[in-house]
């Protein structure tokens, strides 16, 4: 009995290899879209502004101006640009020409001399807030060292009062690619996985041949297995090229080890596996499963996972929903593994929660199966 | 040959509509998508957990902490008593922030010596760890600048006067939510018009179709037309809730964004035919659906700036629609620009729109015929 389940089983795994080697549709969502897709963001995807287009403003030229003004010529995150008006400088603001504007009014120096405190505007561009508040970030950065230049060069012990020392912890170039790329591994795993097995399974409903499955003797729990051994493998395999590309393509540090990196992976691919499977079952056809797994899976991947979009700046409510998002977890152990290394109260936690969600997927799917045959 | 492609149009908008499940998939998703994108995309920080380690008890470093503790950016969860716990709290994410004030903190304010304050900051984000070194940074100038003035110190040369124009604010919402109505437009419109020839490919009507008297231009007409309809539709919804419901501000006039919308909503159909005539079955148009929409998403500006890119890649969006209607819909949202400004959006959609069309035509052509 026992021999004729393993050559039962050897005899689905067989047809579902095959039927995956056959159509290079499967194959590509594996391996291609992954690759593509890390190219496409890696490359793409950058929040570090740098040669930022400034206009400078200088209504009365003078040496204490030029050297405000000269220091944003030497920094990498700015490519200056005079104009003679502020109001030249607007109008080429409005035709997206400079995002910021530097405003040195004319009594500047006099001020600046006599008593202090002259305004220096600051007009940033606000269309794209984030870029907006790094470059008044970097501005300030700009003016911070300018005041200490001056103070020094006046014989003042101390300009600001204070010293402040930033320290980056796990990120110290602050890049933003190398916090992109880990968490991009888990929104296209995601893809791979539910995307996948939706499509290929709703697929098969849809032709009937499910049914046809079915009806022979095999058990239900070894049709479900078949099928997940080999999108298991596949995914898995797309992700070990996907985290050869993060280290070697484009020079991720990977701090934390193998095992773990492997040991989560393989947890949230059960996850992501259990709700491609649950979608399908659910869906009728392969236009309403593949919008069900955009919407439920690839989407909430991307953005309430906490890859882009910091997770503690939410709304309570969508803060609530971010915990039924698989991804949310993978992403905190990714970047913690990649980043930081082995942080076990990272890392527990979280695959505890994978575990749990895998296993509900997984259970949810195999009760969704039993009920359409009925 | 009219009447024969309005009938088509008509076949066309039914089969979509009239199945519950594409009706529901047409309606539900992008109003979920519009909800989640507004609420949860967000770049501002708020209630931000961070540690304080003081050193120094006297009065200003006090006054120091107070300054954090009211700011609504950050939240003290906790005070730390000593640096042992810095490194695990930064460590599991309880904190993003540990402020480290020096045991000579007022000592050194007192004698005008600079005074050493550490901020250490989580970088496993790095957008975030800027955003939050930028305000920390921020409060503590100020408290400088306070201290000085409030103990007779030399005034400073000058100062920032920070002004934003167009967001005075700077809510990543108003940056965000016009960028939906262009993400879901091509959304909506590529999968109605990329799967409907597959999916009569599938069922085997494509061919009934094409033993008609129609002409392949008239088939593609019909096809491309309810992605056109559809996705102006929907674009408008969208545009409705995002003044009604997010309180965007829609500064410019409707011309401008539907002359833009228009433009763009045929450069995607265009898309959306080339696929439709390339694939045969529904998984592979949805397949190729999603390989053209990702990249043109993520190249579009509407998350990152383009500008960031390098520039091999910043060519390379050129070519991408979606990225003028962005220029488009934000400009008119919120700087109010008018057709004029935008001209140079303008154009290069229509270009790209007759060339996606012509490649369709013709590919259309060589697959039926």
């Amino acid at each position: 009995m026992n021999l004729l389940a393993f050559r039962r089983m050897r005899g689905l795994l067989r047809k579902e290899f095959l039927q995956i080697w056959r159509d290079p549709s499967a194959l590509a969502i594996a391996f291609v879209l992954p690759a593509v897709l890390l190219l496409i963001f890696g490359y793409g995807v950058s929040l570090d502004a740098r040669n930022v287009p400034l206009g400078l403003v200088v209504e009365q030229p003078s040496a204490l101006a030029a050297s405000f003004t000269g220091a944003f010529g030497h920094s990498p995150y700015f490519r200056p640009r005079s104009f003679l008006t502020i109001q030249d400088a607007e109008r080429a603001m409005r035709a997206r020409e400079v995002q910021g504007i530097i405003w040195l009014p004319s009594n500047f120096a006099r001020r600046a001399q006599h008593g202090g405190n002259a305004p220096i505007g600051v007009i940033v561009n606000g269309v794209d807030a984030n870029d907006a508040r790094l470059i008044e970030g970097y501005v300030q950065q700009v003016w911070a060292t300018w005041l200490t230049a001056q103070a020094r060069a006046q014989g003042h012990p101390s300009p600001t009062p204070l010293s402040v020392q930033p320290r980056v912890r796990f990120n110290p170039a602050v890049s933003s690619r190398n916090y992109l790329v880990p968490g991009l591994i888990a929104v296209i795993m995601t893809l791979t996985g539910a995307l996948l097995t939706a499509l290929v399974i709703a697929r098969e409903w849809e032709r009937g041949t499910m049914e046809a499955l079915m009806v022979t003797r095999v058990a239900m729990r070894e049709i479900l297995l078949a099928k997940l051994i080999p999108y298991f493998l596949l995914g898995m395999g797309g992700m070990a090229a996907s985290v050869a590309m993060a280290v070697l393509l484009f020079g991720v540090p990977l701090l934390g080890s193998w095992w773990v990196l492997g040991g989560a992976s393989a947890l949230f691919m059960l996850a992501a596996l259990g709700m491609g499977l649950l979608i399908s079952s659910v869906a009728h056809n392969q236009f309403v499963a593949g919008q069900i797994a955009i919407i439920t899976t690839f989407l909430p991947a991307f953005l309430l996972s906490g890859f882009v979009f910091d997770i503690g700046s939410m709304p309570g409510v969508v803060q609530l929903i971010t915990h039924v998002v698989a991804a949310r977890y993978f992403v905190a152990i990714l970047q913690s593994v990649f980043l930081a290394g082995d942080v076990w109260s990272v890392i527990l936690p979280n695959a505890l929660a994978l575990a749990a969600m895998a296993a509900i997927f997984l259970g949810l799917a195999r009760a969704a199966f039993r009920r359409r045959l009925d | 040959m009219w009447s024969q492609v309005v009938a088509l149009l008509i076949k066309e908008l039914l089969a979509v509509l009239r199945d519950a499940k594409s009706r529901a998939v047409l309606i539900g998703p992008p109003l979920i998508q519009l909800m989640v994108f507004g609420y949860a995309a967000t770049f501002d920080l708020n209630h931000v957990p961070i540690a304080i380690y003081n050193q120094d008890t006297s009065q200003a470093s006090r006054e120091l902490v107070a300054h954090f503790a009211g700011s609504p950016t950050f939240h003290v969860v906790a005070m730390l008593g000593s640096e042992r716990r810095i490194d695990s709290l930064i460590g599991s994410r309880q904190v993003q922030l540990v402020l480290v004030i020096d045991r000579r903190f007022t000592r050194d304010l007192l004698t005008h010596q600079p005074a050493p304050v550490q901020a250490i900051v989580d970088g496993r984000n790095s957008n975030t760890a800027l955003l939050i070194e930028g305000y920390a940074n921020t409060i503590l100038t100020n408290f400088a600048l306070n201290w000085e003035a409030a103990h007779g110190g030399p005034a400073p040369p000058a100062v920032l006067v920070l002004r934003a124009l167009y967001n005075p604010t700077l809510s990543s919402r108003w940056f965000i939510v016009p960028g939906i109505v262009a993400l879901l437009t091509q959304v909506v419109t590529l999968l109605v018009v990329g799967l409907s020839v597959a999916r009569e490919r599938e069922t085997g009507t494509f061919d009934q179709l094409l033993v008609t008297p129609m002409r392949p231009v008239d088939i593609l007409l019909g096809k491309g037309l309810p992605g056109v309809l559809i996705g102006t539709v929907e674009a408008s919804v969208i545009v409705a809730a995002a003044v009604a419901w997010f309180g965007i501000p829609l500064r410019g006039g409707l011309l401008p964004l539907y002359l833009g919308l228009l433009l763009f909503v045929i450069a995607v159909t265009g898309i959306g035919l080339m696929i439709s005539s390339l694939a045969s079955t529904q998984q592979q148009a949805l397949l190729g659906a999603f390989l053209f929409m990702v990249p043109s998403i993520i190249l579009s500006g509407f998350a990152t700036p383009i500008a960031n890119m390098p520039v091999w890649v910043q060519d390379l969006t050129l070519i991408n629609p979606m990225r003028y209607f962005l220029v488009i819909v934000r400009g008119v949202f919120l700087q109010g620009a008018g057709i004029g400004s935008l001209s140079s959006q303008y154009w290069p959609m229509a270009v790209i729109g007759a060339v996606n069309l012509i490649a369709a035509a013709w590919l259309f052509r060589r697959r039926t015929l």
